[in-house]
Protein backbone atom coordinates (compact mmCIF):
# COMPACT_ATOMS: atom_id res chain seq x y z
CA UNK A 1 0.00 0.00 0.00
CA UNK A 2 1.17 3.73 -0.69
CA UNK A 3 0.83 6.15 1.40
CA UNK A 4 -0.21 10.16 0.58
CA UNK A 5 0.52 12.94 2.67
CA UNK A 6 -3.06 15.06 2.27
CA UNK A 7 -2.83 17.27 4.35
CA UNK A 8 -0.42 20.20 6.20
CA UNK A 9 -0.49 22.42 9.21
CA UNK A 10 2.15 24.45 10.60
CA UNK A 11 2.41 26.99 13.54
CA UNK A 12 5.35 28.92 14.15
CA UNK A 13 7.40 31.96 15.08
CA UNK A 14 7.53 32.23 10.78
CA UNK A 15 4.10 31.88 10.11
CA UNK A 16 0.89 30.80 11.71
CA UNK A 17 0.06 28.49 9.12
CA UNK A 18 1.63 26.07 6.57
CA UNK A 19 0.88 28.38 3.71
CA UNK A 20 2.47 31.07 5.75
CA UNK A 21 5.50 29.48 6.89
CA UNK A 22 6.12 28.00 3.56
CA UNK A 23 6.06 31.76 1.79
CA UNK A 24 8.72 32.65 4.70
CA UNK A 25 10.92 29.69 3.79
CA UNK A 26 10.96 30.28 -0.20
CA UNK A 27 11.66 34.15 0.71
CA UNK A 28 13.83 32.96 3.37
CA UNK A 29 12.23 35.19 5.91
CA UNK A 30 13.49 34.22 9.15
CA UNK A 31 11.90 33.77 12.80
CA UNK A 32 15.22 34.07 14.78
CA UNK A 33 15.04 37.33 16.77
CA UNK A 34 16.28 38.67 20.05
CA UNK A 35 14.69 36.52 23.04
CA UNK A 36 11.71 37.94 25.18
CA UNK A 37 11.32 37.25 28.52
CA UNK A 38 11.88 38.29 32.09
CA UNK A 39 14.97 36.04 31.85
CA UNK A 40 17.09 37.13 28.64
CA UNK A 41 19.34 39.27 31.04
CA UNK A 42 20.67 35.97 32.80
CA UNK A 43 21.20 34.00 29.44
CA UNK A 44 24.21 34.39 27.30
CA UNK A 45 22.98 34.33 24.04
CA UNK A 46 20.14 36.71 22.72
CA UNK A 47 18.60 35.22 19.94
CA UNK A 48 16.19 32.45 18.84
CA UNK A 49 13.23 31.29 16.75
CA UNK A 50 10.15 32.34 19.45
CA UNK A 51 6.18 32.05 19.12
CA UNK A 52 5.89 36.01 19.88
CA UNK A 53 2.56 37.06 20.96
CA UNK A 54 0.73 33.84 21.03
CA UNK A 55 -2.81 34.31 22.19
CA UNK A 56 -4.50 30.95 22.66
CA UNK A 57 -7.38 32.69 24.08
CA UNK A 58 -7.81 33.10 20.10
CA UNK A 59 -7.98 29.09 19.65
CA UNK A 60 -9.31 28.02 22.88
CA UNK A 61 -11.81 28.38 25.56
CA UNK A 62 -10.64 29.67 29.31
CA UNK A 63 -10.59 26.42 30.88
CA UNK A 64 -8.66 24.30 28.33
CA UNK A 65 -6.14 27.02 28.28
CA UNK A 66 -5.70 26.02 31.94
CA UNK A 67 -4.97 22.56 30.85
CA UNK A 68 -2.37 22.98 28.40
CA UNK A 69 0.97 23.98 27.57
CA UNK A 70 2.13 26.08 24.66
CA UNK A 71 3.80 22.57 23.22
CA UNK A 72 0.29 21.00 23.06
CA UNK A 73 -1.59 23.92 21.97
CA UNK A 74 0.68 24.33 19.54
CA UNK A 75 0.41 21.32 18.54
CA UNK A 76 -3.65 21.51 18.43
CA UNK A 77 -4.12 24.24 16.19
CA UNK A 78 -1.72 22.92 13.80
CA UNK A 79 -3.23 19.44 13.69
CA UNK A 80 -7.00 21.07 13.14
CA UNK A 81 -5.09 23.26 10.14
CA UNK A 82 -3.92 19.82 8.78
CA UNK A 83 -7.11 18.22 8.81
CA UNK A 84 -9.25 20.81 7.53
CA UNK A 85 -6.46 21.37 5.00
CA UNK A 86 -6.89 17.77 4.00
CA UNK A 87 -10.60 18.20 3.68
CA UNK A 88 -11.50 15.56 6.70
CA UNK A 89 -14.32 16.59 9.19
CA UNK A 90 -14.11 15.00 13.23
CA UNK A 91 -16.99 12.95 11.65
CA UNK A 92 -14.26 11.00 9.27
CA UNK A 93 -11.48 10.80 11.66
CA UNK A 94 -13.35 9.96 15.07
CA UNK A 95 -13.02 6.28 16.09
CA UNK A 96 -10.20 3.78 16.26
CA UNK A 97 -9.47 3.67 12.44
CA UNK A 98 -7.22 6.71 13.21
CA UNK A 99 -3.80 7.35 14.82
CA UNK A 100 -2.34 10.45 16.15
CA UNK A 101 1.71 10.41 16.88
CA UNK A 102 3.01 13.48 17.82
CA UNK A 103 7.07 14.36 18.77
CA UNK A 104 7.76 16.26 21.35
CA UNK A 105 11.63 16.64 23.41
CA UNK A 106 10.48 18.40 26.17
CA UNK A 107 6.71 18.46 27.21
CA UNK A 108 5.74 21.16 29.15
CA UNK A 109 8.86 22.81 30.61
CA UNK A 110 7.70 25.92 30.54
CA UNK A 111 4.61 24.63 33.15
CA UNK A 112 7.13 22.71 35.20
CA UNK A 113 9.59 25.68 35.23
CA UNK A 114 6.83 27.89 36.42
CA UNK A 115 5.47 25.65 38.90
CA UNK A 116 8.36 24.31 40.34
CA UNK A 117 9.42 28.24 41.31
CA UNK A 118 6.52 27.70 44.06
CA UNK A 119 9.04 25.17 45.38
CA UNK A 120 12.15 26.05 45.36
CA UNK A 121 11.46 30.08 45.54
CA UNK A 122 8.92 30.92 46.47
CA UNK A 123 8.47 28.32 48.93
CA UNK A 124 4.67 27.65 48.88
CA UNK A 125 5.19 24.12 49.67
CA UNK A 126 2.28 23.50 46.57
CA UNK A 127 2.32 23.27 42.82
CA UNK A 128 -0.78 23.89 41.07
CA UNK A 129 -2.85 20.10 40.28
CA UNK A 130 -2.86 20.97 37.28
CA UNK A 131 1.04 20.81 36.83
CA UNK A 132 0.89 16.71 35.35
CA UNK A 133 -1.73 16.44 32.99
CA UNK A 134 0.18 20.27 31.81
CA UNK A 135 3.95 18.93 31.90
CA UNK A 136 3.05 15.29 30.03
CA UNK A 137 4.62 14.76 26.70
CA UNK A 138 1.44 13.02 25.42
CA UNK A 139 -0.66 15.79 26.23
CA UNK A 140 -0.65 17.10 22.79
CA UNK A 141 -2.02 13.54 21.46
CA UNK A 142 -3.99 13.56 23.96
CA UNK A 143 -5.72 16.64 23.72
CA UNK A 144 -6.35 16.10 20.05
CA UNK A 145 -7.56 12.72 20.46
CA UNK A 146 -10.29 14.21 22.59
CA UNK A 147 -10.93 16.75 20.28
CA UNK A 148 -11.39 14.50 17.28
CA UNK A 149 -12.57 11.49 18.74
CA UNK A 150 -10.22 9.38 17.94
CA UNK A 151 -9.80 6.71 19.60
CA UNK A 152 -6.86 4.39 17.35
CA UNK A 153 -3.26 4.15 18.49
CA UNK A 154 -2.65 7.57 20.38
CA UNK A 155 1.05 8.34 21.94
CA UNK A 156 3.59 10.35 21.76
CA UNK A 157 7.19 9.81 20.95
CA UNK A 158 10.11 11.62 22.78
CA UNK A 159 13.37 10.84 21.21
CA UNK A 160 14.86 14.77 21.18
CA UNK A 161 15.55 16.08 17.66
CA UNK A 162 14.53 13.45 15.99
CA UNK A 163 10.91 12.70 17.88
CA UNK A 164 8.55 14.07 15.26
CA UNK A 165 11.03 12.13 12.33
CA UNK A 166 10.37 8.88 14.50
CA UNK A 167 7.00 9.76 15.00
CA UNK A 168 5.91 10.52 11.31
CA UNK A 169 7.57 6.94 10.38
CA UNK A 170 5.44 5.27 12.79
CA UNK A 171 2.47 6.61 11.47
CA UNK A 172 3.49 6.22 8.24
CA UNK A 173 4.04 2.33 8.94
CA UNK A 174 0.52 2.11 10.97
CA UNK A 175 -1.10 3.24 7.70
CA UNK A 176 1.10 1.11 4.99
CA UNK A 177 0.40 -1.97 7.32
CA UNK A 178 -3.27 -1.21 7.22
CA UNK A 179 -3.02 -1.17 11.47
CA UNK A 180 -5.48 2.33 10.96
CA UNK A 181 -6.99 4.17 7.47
CA UNK A 182 -5.36 7.10 8.43
CA UNK A 183 -2.79 8.88 10.89
CA UNK A 184 -2.54 12.69 12.04
CA UNK A 185 1.01 12.93 12.90
CA UNK A 186 4.05 15.62 13.25
CA UNK A 187 5.27 17.68 16.41
CA UNK A 188 5.75 20.37 18.69
CA UNK A 189 7.76 22.30 21.37
CA UNK A 190 7.07 25.43 23.66
CA UNK A 191 10.99 25.75 25.03
CA UNK A 192 11.91 29.26 25.85
CA UNK A 193 11.37 28.75 29.64
CA UNK A 194 14.32 30.00 31.78
CA UNK A 195 15.56 26.54 33.57
CA UNK A 196 15.06 24.76 29.81
CA UNK A 197 17.61 27.54 28.30
CA UNK A 198 19.80 27.71 30.65
CA UNK A 199 20.27 23.65 30.40
CA UNK A 200 21.12 24.79 26.75
CA UNK A 201 23.47 27.50 27.40
CA UNK A 202 25.54 24.99 29.72
CA UNK A 203 25.63 22.57 26.24
CA UNK A 204 27.31 25.23 24.37
CA UNK A 205 25.94 24.41 21.23
CA UNK A 206 23.77 27.35 21.02
CA UNK A 207 25.26 30.30 18.65
CA UNK A 208 26.04 33.80 20.02
CA UNK A 209 24.71 35.43 16.94
CA UNK A 210 22.90 33.50 14.49
CA UNK A 211 22.37 29.83 13.02
CA UNK A 212 24.50 29.60 9.48
CA UNK A 213 24.55 25.30 8.45
CA UNK A 214 27.51 24.11 6.66
CA UNK A 215 29.30 27.84 6.54
CA UNK A 216 32.52 27.68 7.52
CA UNK A 217 31.72 30.62 10.19
CA UNK A 218 29.16 28.64 11.72
CA UNK A 219 28.65 29.06 15.37
CA UNK A 220 26.39 26.85 16.55
CA UNK A 221 22.40 26.70 16.73
CA UNK A 222 19.60 29.01 17.50
CA UNK A 223 16.64 27.46 19.21
CA UNK A 224 13.26 27.45 18.23
CA UNK A 225 9.70 26.45 18.77
CA UNK A 226 6.41 25.51 17.09
CA UNK A 227 4.42 22.60 15.82
CA UNK A 228 3.87 21.22 12.41
CA UNK A 229 1.38 18.46 11.39
CA UNK A 230 0.29 16.05 8.46
CA UNK A 231 -2.24 13.76 7.44
CA UNK A 232 -1.43 10.32 6.00
CA UNK A 233 -3.82 7.96 4.52
CA UNK A 234 -3.66 5.46 1.67
CA UNK A 235 -2.82 6.95 -1.74
CA UNK A 236 -5.74 5.01 -3.61
CA UNK A 237 -8.09 6.51 -0.99
CA UNK A 238 -7.24 9.86 -1.22
CA UNK A 239 -6.88 10.00 -5.03
CA UNK A 240 -10.31 8.27 -4.81
CA UNK A 241 -12.09 10.90 -2.97
CA UNK A 242 -10.23 13.71 -4.72
CA UNK A 243 -8.13 14.84 -2.18
CA UNK A 244 -4.94 17.22 -2.81
CA UNK A 245 -1.80 15.06 -2.90
CA UNK A 246 0.88 16.80 -1.44
CA UNK A 247 3.63 14.10 -1.78
CA UNK A 248 3.77 10.27 -1.21
CA UNK A 249 5.53 9.22 2.04
CA UNK A 250 7.47 6.82 0.49
CA UNK A 251 9.77 5.29 3.19
CA UNK A 252 11.25 5.27 6.77
CA UNK A 253 14.43 4.76 8.04
CA UNK A 254 15.67 4.73 11.97
CA UNK A 255 18.87 4.16 13.29
CA UNK A 256 21.07 4.24 16.55
CA UNK A 257 24.48 5.21 16.42
CA UNK A 258 25.65 3.35 19.46
CA UNK A 259 28.23 5.79 19.93
CA UNK A 260 28.24 8.34 21.80
CA UNK A 261 25.17 10.60 23.92
CA UNK A 262 26.16 13.84 22.49
CA UNK A 263 28.83 13.15 19.18
CA UNK A 264 27.41 12.62 16.11
CA UNK A 265 28.49 10.08 13.89
CA UNK A 266 28.90 9.20 10.21
CA UNK A 267 27.35 5.53 10.71
CA UNK A 268 24.37 6.24 12.45
CA UNK A 269 22.84 8.86 9.95
CA UNK A 270 24.58 7.03 6.79
CA UNK A 271 22.22 3.72 8.10
CA UNK A 272 19.18 5.53 8.56
CA UNK A 273 19.15 7.41 4.82
CA UNK A 274 19.81 4.13 3.29
CA UNK A 275 17.15 2.02 5.48
CA UNK A 276 14.47 5.13 4.15
CA UNK A 277 15.77 4.48 0.83
CA UNK A 278 15.19 0.86 1.31
CA UNK A 279 11.86 0.91 2.64
CA UNK A 280 10.78 3.41 -0.30
CA UNK A 281 12.39 0.76 -2.72
CA UNK A 282 13.93 3.40 -4.36
CA UNK A 283 17.18 4.42 -5.98
CA UNK A 284 18.96 7.06 -4.59
CA UNK A 285 19.97 8.32 -7.71
CA UNK A 286 15.81 9.00 -7.42
CA UNK A 287 16.93 11.70 -4.67
CA UNK A 288 17.19 15.45 -5.90
CA UNK A 289 17.01 16.61 -2.71
CA UNK A 290 17.76 16.35 1.26
CA UNK A 291 16.42 18.59 3.87
CA UNK A 292 19.50 18.25 6.05
CA UNK A 293 19.38 18.16 9.75
CA UNK A 294 21.55 21.26 9.66
CA UNK A 295 21.70 22.06 13.27
CA UNK A 296 24.58 24.68 12.32
CA UNK A 297 26.81 23.25 15.07
CA UNK A 298 30.66 22.58 13.96
CA UNK A 299 29.91 18.89 14.77
CA UNK A 300 26.40 17.96 13.12
CA UNK A 301 27.04 19.74 9.69
CA UNK A 302 30.82 18.34 8.80
CA UNK A 303 29.43 14.60 9.95
CA UNK A 304 25.86 14.72 8.66
CA UNK A 305 27.87 15.58 4.78
CA UNK A 306 30.57 12.96 5.32
CA UNK A 307 26.90 10.25 5.58
CA UNK A 308 25.85 12.21 2.51
CA UNK A 309 28.83 11.52 0.65
CA UNK A 310 29.36 8.35 2.45
CA UNK A 311 25.62 6.99 1.19
CA UNK A 312 25.41 8.68 -2.15
CA UNK A 313 29.26 8.73 -3.39
CA UNK A 314 28.83 10.27 -6.84
CA UNK A 315 25.36 11.56 -6.96
CA UNK A 316 26.02 13.45 -3.92
CA UNK A 317 27.42 16.10 -6.56
CA UNK A 318 23.88 16.23 -8.17
CA UNK A 319 22.21 16.55 -4.86
CA UNK A 320 20.69 19.71 -3.12
CA UNK A 321 20.95 20.14 0.41
CA UNK A 322 19.68 22.75 2.74
CA UNK A 323 18.92 23.48 6.34
CA UNK A 324 15.29 25.40 7.02
CA UNK A 325 17.08 25.29 10.43
CA UNK A 326 18.65 28.49 9.37
CA UNK A 327 15.16 30.22 9.63
CA UNK A 328 12.66 28.28 11.91
CA UNK A 329 15.70 27.65 14.30
CA UNK A 330 15.91 24.19 16.04
CA UNK A 331 12.76 23.39 17.13
CA UNK A 332 13.56 20.07 19.10
CA UNK A 333 10.26 17.52 19.48
CA UNK A 334 8.78 19.67 16.49
CA UNK A 335 11.98 20.00 13.94
CA UNK A 336 11.40 16.84 12.14
CA UNK A 337 7.37 17.57 11.78
CA UNK A 338 8.41 21.24 10.44
CA UNK A 339 10.69 20.09 7.85
CA UNK A 340 9.05 17.04 6.65
CA UNK A 341 6.33 20.02 5.76
CA UNK A 342 9.18 21.71 4.47
CA UNK A 343 9.96 18.78 2.36
CA UNK A 344 6.59 18.41 0.87
CA UNK A 345 6.04 21.91 0.00
CA UNK A 346 9.32 21.74 -2.11
CA UNK A 347 8.08 18.64 -3.47
CA UNK A 348 4.78 19.64 -4.50
CA UNK A 349 5.17 23.53 -5.33
CA UNK A 350 8.82 22.65 -7.29
CA UNK A 351 10.83 25.21 -5.44
CA UNK A 352 13.27 24.00 -2.62
CA UNK A 353 13.87 26.53 0.26
CA UNK A 354 17.09 27.52 0.97
CA UNK A 355 19.72 27.28 3.63
CA UNK A 356 19.75 30.93 5.22
CA UNK A 357 23.28 33.31 6.35
CA UNK A 358 25.38 31.35 4.23
CA UNK A 359 28.46 32.91 3.84
CA UNK A 360 31.35 30.94 3.67
CA UNK A 361 31.94 27.81 1.94
CA UNK A 362 33.29 24.81 4.43
CA UNK A 363 35.65 22.23 2.90
CA UNK A 364 34.16 19.50 5.26
CA UNK A 365 30.74 20.82 4.43
CA UNK A 366 30.99 20.51 0.71
CA UNK A 367 27.43 20.47 -0.70
CA UNK A 368 25.20 21.96 -2.93
CA UNK A 369 23.18 24.02 0.02
CA UNK A 370 21.16 26.19 -1.52
CA UNK A 371 22.53 29.58 -0.14
CA UNK A 372 20.75 32.01 0.93
CA UNK A 373 17.93 31.92 -1.80
CA UNK A 374 14.93 29.37 -2.76
CA UNK A 375 15.87 27.87 -5.95
CA UNK A 376 13.05 26.72 -8.83
CA UNK A 377 14.13 22.82 -9.12
CA UNK A 378 11.48 19.92 -9.98
CA UNK A 379 12.99 17.03 -8.33
CA UNK A 380 11.75 13.35 -7.89
CA UNK A 381 11.78 12.40 -4.79
CA UNK A 382 13.62 14.13 -1.74
CA UNK A 383 14.78 12.66 2.12
CA UNK A 384 13.68 14.57 5.58
CA UNK A 385 17.08 13.76 8.11
CA UNK A 386 16.54 14.21 12.09
CA UNK A 387 18.99 12.93 14.27
CA UNK A 388 18.43 13.09 17.63
CA UNK A 389 21.10 13.92 20.88
CA UNK A 390 21.50 9.97 21.98
CA UNK A 391 22.71 8.97 18.46
CA UNK A 392 18.87 8.15 17.67
CA UNK A 393 18.09 9.63 13.67
CA UNK A 394 15.10 9.33 11.81
CA UNK A 395 14.98 9.68 8.04
CA UNK A 396 11.88 10.38 5.55
CA UNK A 397 11.86 9.62 2.24
CA UNK A 398 9.46 11.27 0.29
CA UNK A 399 8.23 11.09 -3.67
CA UNK A 400 6.95 14.26 -5.90
CA UNK A 401 3.16 14.25 -6.39
CA UNK A 402 4.34 14.86 -9.63
CA UNK A 403 4.96 11.18 -10.49
CA UNK A 404 1.65 9.71 -8.91
CA UNK B 1 50.25 31.24 36.58
CA UNK B 2 50.91 30.41 39.91
CA UNK B 3 51.89 26.45 40.74
CA UNK B 4 48.69 26.59 43.17
CA UNK B 5 46.60 27.86 40.55
CA UNK B 6 47.52 24.95 38.25
CA UNK B 7 47.37 22.31 40.84
CA UNK B 8 43.79 23.59 42.20
CA UNK B 9 42.72 23.53 38.27
CA UNK B 10 44.02 19.83 37.61
CA UNK B 11 42.68 19.11 40.85
CA UNK B 12 38.82 20.29 40.07
CA UNK B 13 39.51 18.71 36.43
CA UNK B 14 40.47 15.40 37.75
CA UNK B 15 37.67 15.34 40.33
CA UNK B 16 35.13 16.50 37.67
CA UNK B 17 36.20 13.52 35.67
CA UNK B 18 36.57 11.38 38.57
CA UNK B 19 40.23 10.17 37.81
CA UNK B 20 43.16 10.69 39.97
CA UNK B 21 44.99 14.17 39.24
CA UNK B 22 47.97 11.95 38.38
CA UNK B 23 46.65 11.68 34.81
CA UNK B 24 46.55 15.11 33.98
CA UNK B 25 49.37 17.13 33.01
CA UNK B 26 49.42 20.83 31.48
CA UNK B 27 51.49 19.41 28.11
CA UNK B 28 48.99 16.80 26.56
CA UNK B 29 45.85 17.44 24.33
CA UNK B 30 42.44 16.71 25.02
CA UNK B 31 42.73 13.87 22.72
CA UNK B 32 45.89 12.54 24.33
CA UNK B 33 43.94 12.41 27.95
CA UNK B 34 40.96 11.40 26.73
CA UNK B 35 39.27 14.32 26.75
CA UNK B 36 36.24 14.34 24.71
CA UNK B 37 33.58 17.58 24.19
CA UNK B 38 31.02 16.07 27.13
CA UNK B 39 33.76 16.19 29.21
CA UNK B 40 34.95 19.69 27.66
CA UNK B 41 31.40 21.10 28.78
CA UNK B 42 31.83 19.23 32.15
CA UNK B 43 35.05 20.77 33.06
CA UNK B 44 34.07 24.29 31.90
CA UNK B 45 31.23 24.00 34.14
CA UNK B 46 33.61 23.27 36.99
CA UNK B 47 35.98 25.41 36.22
CA UNK B 48 33.33 28.37 36.41
CA UNK B 49 32.22 27.08 39.95
CA UNK B 50 35.69 26.84 41.06
CA UNK B 51 37.19 30.34 40.29
CA UNK B 52 33.69 32.03 39.87
CA UNK B 53 34.31 33.40 36.13
CA UNK B 54 32.45 33.07 33.25
CA UNK B 55 34.64 31.34 30.35
CA UNK B 56 32.66 32.16 26.48
CA UNK B 57 31.79 29.92 23.87
CA UNK B 58 34.53 31.51 21.60
CA UNK B 59 37.36 30.74 24.10
CA UNK B 60 36.23 27.89 25.13
CA UNK B 61 36.21 26.59 21.69
CA UNK B 62 39.46 27.24 20.53
CA UNK B 63 41.39 25.95 23.56
CA UNK B 64 43.14 22.22 22.57
CA UNK B 65 45.16 21.72 25.40
CA UNK B 66 45.22 22.07 29.20
CA UNK B 67 47.83 24.51 28.93
CA UNK B 68 45.71 26.98 26.80
CA UNK B 69 42.64 26.16 29.16
CA UNK B 70 44.80 27.11 32.07
CA UNK B 71 46.20 30.32 30.63
CA UNK B 72 42.74 31.50 29.50
CA UNK B 73 41.17 30.61 32.51
CA UNK B 74 44.28 32.48 35.21
CA UNK B 75 43.81 35.43 32.57
CA UNK B 76 39.88 35.66 33.54
CA UNK B 77 40.61 35.07 37.13
CA UNK B 78 43.25 37.92 36.73
CA UNK B 79 40.45 39.88 35.24
CA UNK B 80 38.43 39.35 38.02
CA UNK B 81 40.62 40.58 40.49
CA UNK B 82 40.67 38.23 42.85
CA UNK B 83 43.78 35.79 43.88
CA UNK B 84 43.88 31.81 42.62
Amino acid sequence: MRVAVTGVGALTPMGATAPEFWNALIEGRSGIAPLEGWWTPNLRFPNGSQMRGWDPSQHFDIRTIDLLDPFAQFATVAGREALSDAGLSVADVKGPRTAILTGCCGGGQGSEDIQFQELYEKKTGRVHPMTIPRIMSNAAASYLSMELGVSGPVYSVSTACASSGHAIGQGFWMVRSGIVDRAIVGGSEALFSFGFLKAWEAMRVVSQETCRPFSKDRKGLILGEGSAMLVLEPLDVAKARGARIYAELAGAGMSADAHHITQPSVDGPALAMRAALADASMALEEIGYVNAHGTGTLANDSTECRAIHCLFGEHAKRLAVSSTKSMHGHALGAAGALEAVATVLALREGILPPTMNYSTPDPECDVDVIPNAARKAQVGAALSNSFAFGGLNAVLCFRSPASL
Amino acid sequence: MTEEFTQRLLQNIADTLHKPVEQYRLDASFEELGIDSLDGINILFALENEFGIQIPDDAARNVKNLREMAEGVWKLVEEKGTAA
